[in-house]
């Protein structure tokens, strides 16, 4: 129960975008047509997924206080948590590559769809705000951290399809000159933040 | 104006990168509730900018362009590190506010953005001037979005209670709760973009 309530707290209420504002800079170019968005969305919340539980794991048996206690007596009191920036983002922009190559190799039509937007999620802050969240979060078991990855994904995928709906419509509305593209995107942005902070405080 | 105060100065104003360029949009939403993180969060990230753009520039001309992504994340990384282990020393409290957004300096647009485009083509010192001033310009948007929220949202400026001594509360003055939520900083960029954008017409979109 724990699982879902996670999987649906990420989604409508610590949403990425809305609560966090994490990997506003694709969602802000990328969000022109609902297609496109869709792709990276997929990407995103496929690659999100991956790389969470991993630092989860490295994080809890590599980096945080006391982590190395598995080695032996003598590492039990290394606290390699000042590395934990670098060795989370090698970790993604060595998965991004390896995704890539995987989905490549075996899905060739899945990789055209996709197009330019995998080599671009190893530098999306909501891939590396994930792996920092889960973290500070302190979740209990990877079961909890995947949900929570899984659902930060759909979280995303859904406002940016979202945004680029509205823009597809957008495009035949009379708006100020000085607003039109990124100024009305944001406008926009902040009133869907404000629906989606209807959604504060629901529990399962 | 010389070459190199012009690329100081254009980031302040018309090609802004969070007006004009719409880059590294995250952290200055998410740090702006009050004007203290804002400010430190806008000195880190001029830091970071500018010494990395100057590193990377030292190396431009051998570092491999296949691996060039992830040579320029291991600079910009170790960087980072830097400011948060300092940060974490000299001012706790603000690196605890900033929480998570100090380490997604490293995955910042404009750091990346910067070393892309400015720092792979140009000598050490334009490359230095530029981050100095992509910074700067990226700090002015942090501390006039962290004036109006935290003046408006708490009250206060600095966490000097402003509105109190000044006793607008007497008057049935109140703090508007919203302007410190999430959605009303996108918002409020709106609004300054729309402002730049009304008052200089060659930066509007067709």
């Amino acid at each position: 129960m724990e699982i879902f309530n996670i999987f649906i707290k990420s989604i409508f209420i610590d949403n990425m975008i809305f609560a966090f504002f994490l990997g506003m800079c694709s969602y802000l170019a990328v969000s022109k047509t609902v297609k496109t968005s869709f792709g990276l969305g997929v990407a995103v919340t496929f690659v999100l997924l991956i790389t969470v539980p991993v630092n989860y794991l490295l994080n809890k048996y590599v980096l945080a206080p006391g982590a190395l206690a598995w080695m032996g007596e003598r590492f039990a009191n290394v606290d390699l948590s000042f590395l934990s920036l670098i060795m989370f983002i090698a970790v993604i922009a060595a998965i991004v590559q390896a995704v890539e190559m995987i989905v490549e190799k075996f899905s060739p039509s899945l990789y055209n769809a996709l197009g330019i937007f995998l080599p671009l999620i190893a530098v999306n802050c909501a891939v590396m705000g994930g792996s920092l969240f889960m973290q500070q979060r302190d979740y209990s078991n990877i079961g909890e951290v995947t949900s929570f990855a899984f659902g930060s994904g759909i979280g995303w995928l859904i406002a940016i399809v979202g945004i680029a709906a509205i823009r597809e419509k957008l495009r035949y509305s009379h708006i100020p000159p000085a607003l039109k593209g990124v100024g009305i995107t944001f406008i926009i942005t902040g009133l869907m933040g404000m629906a989606f902070m209807s959604f504060m405080g629901i529990k399962l | 104006m010389s070459k190199n105060t012009k690329l100081i100065t254009n980031p302040l104003g018309k090609n802004n990168p969070i007006t004009v360029q719409v880059l590294g949009i995250c952290s200055c939403l998410a740090v702006t509730a009050q004007l203290k993180p804002a400010f430190v969060m806008a000195l880190s990230v001029t830091v970071v900018v500018a010494l990395s753009n100057l590193i990377i520039s030292f190396l431009r001309n051998t570092i491999p362009p296949r691996i060039r992504i992830i040579v320029q994340l291991v600079v910009v990384s170790a960087l980072v590190i830097l400011v948060n282990q300092v940060l974490q020393a000299f001012v706790y409290d603000v690196s605890k506010q900033l929480s998570v957004y100090v380490g997604l300096i490293i995955t910042n647009c404009i750091v990346m953005g910067r070393l892309e485009a400015f720092a792979m083509s140009n000598k050490p010192w334009a490359s230095l001037c530029d981050g100095i001033g992509n910074g700067l310009g990226y700090g002015i948007i942090l501390i006039i979005l962290g004036f109006v929220r935290e003046l408006f949202g708490s009250g206060t400026l600095w966490g000097y209670p402003i509105m109190e001594k000044l006793g607008l509360y007497n008057i049935g003055y109140e703090n508007n709760g919203l302007v410190i939520m999430a959605p009303m900083a996108l918002i409020l960029v709106g609004i300054i973009i729309w402002i730049q954008r009304s008052s200089n017409k060659e930066l509007q979109e067709k």
